[in-house]
């Protein structure tokens, strides 16, 4: 049952690291949404952007996506797949507004 | 009858049943968020010119619960790293202090819910909007009591960040007579506090959940670490993959409520 701890110490500094990066990336998403950049959508690309990759960390890191079996690939690739497809009808419904409404 | 699978992996899959579950039911967890997401985008989109609201929530507290949430991650990583590393002692420790991390997340959250149904927007019969917390509503006195301010116009109360000036709240007496129309911030209010209730709403119902779960395994189901430990510690790894991924929701949902 037991694994090998030095084998093991070194993923509990990955851990850590991670751990670590999450915090300051917290941090620096708070900090820029109160940076203008010129433009509403450059911040909220900005705040995304931070986003995606803290939630790379924890997916990859802490829920070992990084080093998974095909089959849970497989699963996710679907998933990606019909959330991409999702998020690509909602930004497409939003040039097909009728005529005179306001869009920002 | 045994269940098949628990601890050694399927030939075909390579996994223990356990993961490829709750992968499965991760994944169409992704869809249910993607679809509130992408309400809240049309949503957003869809707002009259300066009518999405813009600084209505404490960032300070929301950051606090996101330290919070991700702390939990790291401690619920180092539970199942314990069991990993037979030392039964520190899972406990480590899960223990999960539990406590995902109360304080709750707590924090509800103070917030209370904050936002204690607030209210009244419409006065001049056209005169008050805007406060409720101090007094007792149905049977003529007048309600609130800590606020007034404004002239509605647009006023939507971007919180433009407003550089600070408006000092102070106790304004209402009389019942006068009051045309009287609302608080709940799911209610508009379209942003609906969206805003039903993604943090769902997403504390999963802290919950899953607190639940940690709770269980923490407490009677750890039972199973004297006679399986290696099932055992997959049962860890199973719960701890649903708490991450309850951690990967909040790292969207913080900037995009909160921040933008």
């Amino acid at each position: 049952m037991s694994t090998d701890h030095s084998d093991f110490s070194q993923h509990l500094r990955g851990y850590l690291f991670v751990f670590y990066a999450l915090l300051f990336g917290t941090l620096i998403t708070v900090g820029a949404s109160y940076i203008p950049f010129g433009h509403k959508a450059l911040n909220i690309a900005v705040a995304l952007l931070i986003a995606s990759v803290k939630a790379f960390l924890v997916a990859g890191y802490f829920m070992h996506l990084m080093s998974e079996r095909k089959m849970i690939y497989g699963i996710l690739a679907s998933t990606v797949f019909f959330a991409i497809g999702l998020m690509g009808l909602t930004l497409w419904s939003m040039v097909d507004f009728p005529p005179l409404t306001t869009t920002h | 009858m045994d269940i098949p699978y628990t601890v050694q992996p399927r030939p075909d899959t390579g996994l223990y049943n356990a993961k490829v579950g709750i992968w499965l039911f991760l994944a169409s967890e992704v869809m249910l968020f993607g679809a509130l997401f992408s309400s809240y985008i049309l949503l957003r989109v869809g707002a009259p010119e300066g009518y999405w609201p813009h600084g209505w929530l404490n960032v300070p507290i929301g950051t606090a619960n996101t330290l919070v949430l991700i702390t939990s991650s790291i401690t619920t990583v180092m539970a199942w790293a314990s069991c990993k590393m037979n030392r039964f002692e520190k899972f406990k420790f480590y899960h223990a202090c999960t539990l406590v991390l995902a109360l304080t997340f709750v707590c924090i959250k509800s103070y917030e819910y209370r904050d936002k149904l204690t607030h209210y927007e009244i419409t006065l019969a001049d056209g005169k909007i008050a805007d406060g917390h409720m101090v007094r509503n007792d149905p049977k006195a003529d007048h309600v009591v609130i800590s606020g301010r007034y404004v002239e116009d509605r647009k006023e109360l939507y971007d919180l960040h433009a407003a550089k000036v600070h408006h000092p709240h102070e106790e304004l007496t209402l009389p019942r007579a006068q009051i045309k129309k009287m609302s608080s911030y709940g799911p209610w209010h508009n379209t942003y506090t609906a969206i805003y209730f039903t993604l943090t709403g769902l997403h504390a119902l999963h802290v919950i959940g899953g607190a639940l779960v940690i709770g269980f395994l923490w407490g009677p189901g750890s039972k199973m670490w004297r006679t399986d430990p290696e099932r055992f510690t997959n049962r860890v790894e199973v719960s701890g993959l649903f708490w991450h991924f309850v951690d990967l929701v909040w790292i969207f949902l913080f900037p995009v409520l909160y921040l933008l």
